[in-house]
């Protein structure tokens, strides 16, 4: 009873958070109470109880949430033999920034960082391409036939991606028509990439709900179909655009079986793909070094835009598939 | 008479292709171009053609239609029993250390009045580390040696160093850890979303009834968050039959195939045989990972659509 409701106020009140810069609350749909009412936080053994608990409740959620982080920080600019021998120490034996000299440089981390860039930058383009066209002819334009198409998208959400394992491999080994393998080749990520129905089920849900008089009136006013799409529908698109370029630039940097399986070649690996080979063969430390360097980006994007995280994420029980 | 014949006059006139064109026919195919070539060459074609190469026997040169033989050659490896097996208990392990845990987490923090974002944001954070980050950090925290990072913190409190993920029993356990730490914060988020949807006058009306704090939590809370914990159920279970990176990663299927998962098995049979994939196997096996999991997901569509047509 309550999905779309949350679905619909949800994608709302992100258009409203992105024009208004400063929102008041970070949680606008938080209700006036919950379990426990203002009078029983009057009562003092309710009161005590509950902010001991959540006090219980942060400082686990500290060691559970950002401990390993931390340890990981810290092992990061540690000598290897700190590491090994005295793990939950703090720099026993002093400080080595060199650790993450070497993985940038010396293990060559840096160039694997702007694989990654770039894989996320592609897969987040192609992404974008196909569920805006894809979204405008479903939900603005719809021919007749915009039916079958909505139902062919949808029916992929059933299939999980294991299947498509096998034949999408031999399918970037020999495409069709081009006739050139894609592998080791940054198309093999991206395009695939695209195919993602859920991100077509997020913006053709958004465009369906902006006002069609505003269509008619910019129809009426001579705007043809690209038009109509560049500078009105785009435009008023930006909450659920952001969420779809956070989602597909988080993925790129998650994504480790499919670019394992299609980019061999050390010198265009992701750092996904290339930390579990490295791991053998580097400096327990400075392999660290290299873990948190791995990890920067995704956490920056998480504070930068968290409230956009935490909302899709809380969207995702409705609608994620 | 007429009526009959009108209406197909009718009909034709209005599909000609000159007035196609000028409803914009041609636009609607050019905006939906992108779409048919992604999801026609990387999503719909390999479906079709995972079910058919699930029949094939494929070599270098020729490829020849083999009926059920895949099929029958996965149920006859004697890996498979092994894969589903592991594959199942990870799924319990992960429903055990995963599943109670974040409600409780929610709820607790559903009551927080302030700086709840700060709470939210320290169960989220581990989420967006990537996985493999996660799994390559993880492993070094189970090194067994006296010096490894939980050995030395098991051993604050007494606790002599364990095998973690170097022993059979205790290896599959040890991966549930890192994969529930990895995942949880997803799931806290989701029933928060949840639990501040609840109705407050649920509440008020619970109270002029004369309940208190764990009444209200039995009696109004649970009965509403009824639909969010099925679908969080499936969604896990979704997830967790389809688990790869972490038991990949953490130990390569090992001890003694103790943590080889079925997408492990698949792997195996697609891309580590030195004599060329057995491409039917994989996908024969995936198919019917694929169908089991069809049915699950075909619970939570309707489950979810029941909530939105109410």
């Amino acid at each position: 009873m309550t999905a779309t409701s949350t679905t619909q106020s949800g994608v709302l009140e992100l258009s409203a958070g992105a024009r208004v810069k400063k929102p008041a609350k970070p949680l606008p749909e938080q209700s006036d109470r919950s379990i426990v009412s203002h009078s029983d936080w009057r009562k003092k053994r309710v009161f005590f109880g509950l902010s001991a608990l959540h006090l219980a409740l942060l400082v686990l959620l500290v060691l559970w949430g950002i401990g390993p982080l931390l340890w990981l920080l810290k092992s990061a600019i540690t000598p290897t033999q700190d590491t090994l021998q005295a793990p939950m120490e703090l720099f026993p034996h002093g400080v080595a920034w060199s650790n993450l000299w070497s993985a940038w440089f010396t293990v060559g981390i840096g160039t694997q960082f702007l694989n990654t860039v770039w894989v996320a930058i592609g897969s987040w383009f192609v992404q974008l391409l196909v569920a805006t066209t894809a979204g405008y002819v479903l939900a603005v334009l719809r021919p007749a036939y915009a039916k079958v198409f909505n139902w062919l998208v949808l029916a992929t959400l059933f299939v999980p991606a294991v299947v498509l394992l096998v034949p999408l491999y031999l399918t970037i080994l020999h495409p069709p028509l081009i006739g050139v393998s894609l592998i080791n080749t940054f198309w093999a990520v991206w395009l695939p990439a695209g195919a993602n129905a859920f991100n077509i089920l997020l913006v053709t849900r958004f465009f369906s709900n902006l006002p069609r008089e505003i269509f008619e009136a910019a129809r009426t006013d001579g705007a043809g179909p690209l038009r109509l799409f560049w500078s009105i529908v785009l435009p008023l698109s930006r909450p659920i655009l952001g969420v779809v370029s956070v989602f597909a630039i988080i993925n790129a940097w998650k994504d480790y079986l499919w670019p394992m399986l299609v980019l061999t070649n050390p010198a265009i690996q992701p750092l996904s793909v290339r930390l579990p080979n490295i791991q053998s063969m580097t400096d327990l430390g400075v392999f660290l070094a290299a873990l948190a360097i791995s990890m920067i980006i995704p956490i920056a994007l998480f504070l930068f835009f968290q409230r956009m995280f935490l909302r899709s994420a809380g969207l995702g029980g409705a609608v994620k598939g | 008479m007429t009526a009959t014949t009108a209406i197909p006059a009718h009909r034709r006139r209005k599909r000609t292709p000159m007035t196609w064109l000028r409803g914009g026919g041609l636009w609607n195919l050019l905006f939906l171009l992108p779409m048919l070539i992604v999801f026609g060459v990387f999503s719909w074609g390999p479906i079709v053609e995972s079910v058919v190469m699930s029949v094939q026997k494929t070599n270098f040169v020729t490829t020849s239609f083999v009926g059920i033989d895949n099929f029958v050659a996965v149920f006859n490896d004697p890996q498979l029993a092994t894969a589903v097996t592991n594959t199942a208990w990870f799924a319990l392990l992960a429903l055990i250390f995963g599943y109670p845990l974040p409600l409780i987490v929610a709820v607790l923090m559903s009551e927080v009045r302030r700086r709840r974002g700060l709470f939210s944001a320290l169960a989220y954070l581990p989420v967006v580390v990537p996985p493999v980050v996660a799994a390559l950090l993880w492993k070094r925290f189970f090194d067994a040696s006296p010096h490894g990072v939980f050995n030395t913190i098991i051993g604050w409190v007494g606790i002599p160093p364990q095998p973690w993920i170097q022993s059979a029993s205790s290896a599959m356990p040890s991966i549930v850890l890192e994969a529930t730490w990895a995942a949880a914060g997803g799931t806290i988020i989701i029933y928060l979303a949840a639990l501040t949807s609840v109705a407050p006058e649920l509440y008020d009306a619970a109270e002029v009834d004369g309940a208190g704090i764990w009444q209200k939590i039995w009696h109004v809370t649970l009965p509403q968050l009824r639909g969010v914990l099925l679908v969080t159920f499936i969604l896990q279970i979704i997830g967790t039959a389809q688990v790869f990176l972490e038991p990949f990663l953490i130990t390569g299927g090992g001890p003694v195939n103790s943590t080889l998962t079925i997408l492990q098995l698949i792997y195996r049979y697609a891309f580590t045989n030195s004599i060329g994939g057995d491409y039917g196997k994989a996908t024969a096996l995936s198919i019917m990972l694929a169908l089991v999991l069809a049915a699950f997901s075909f619970v939570y569509f309707r489950v979810t659509r029941a909530w939105s047509e109410n």
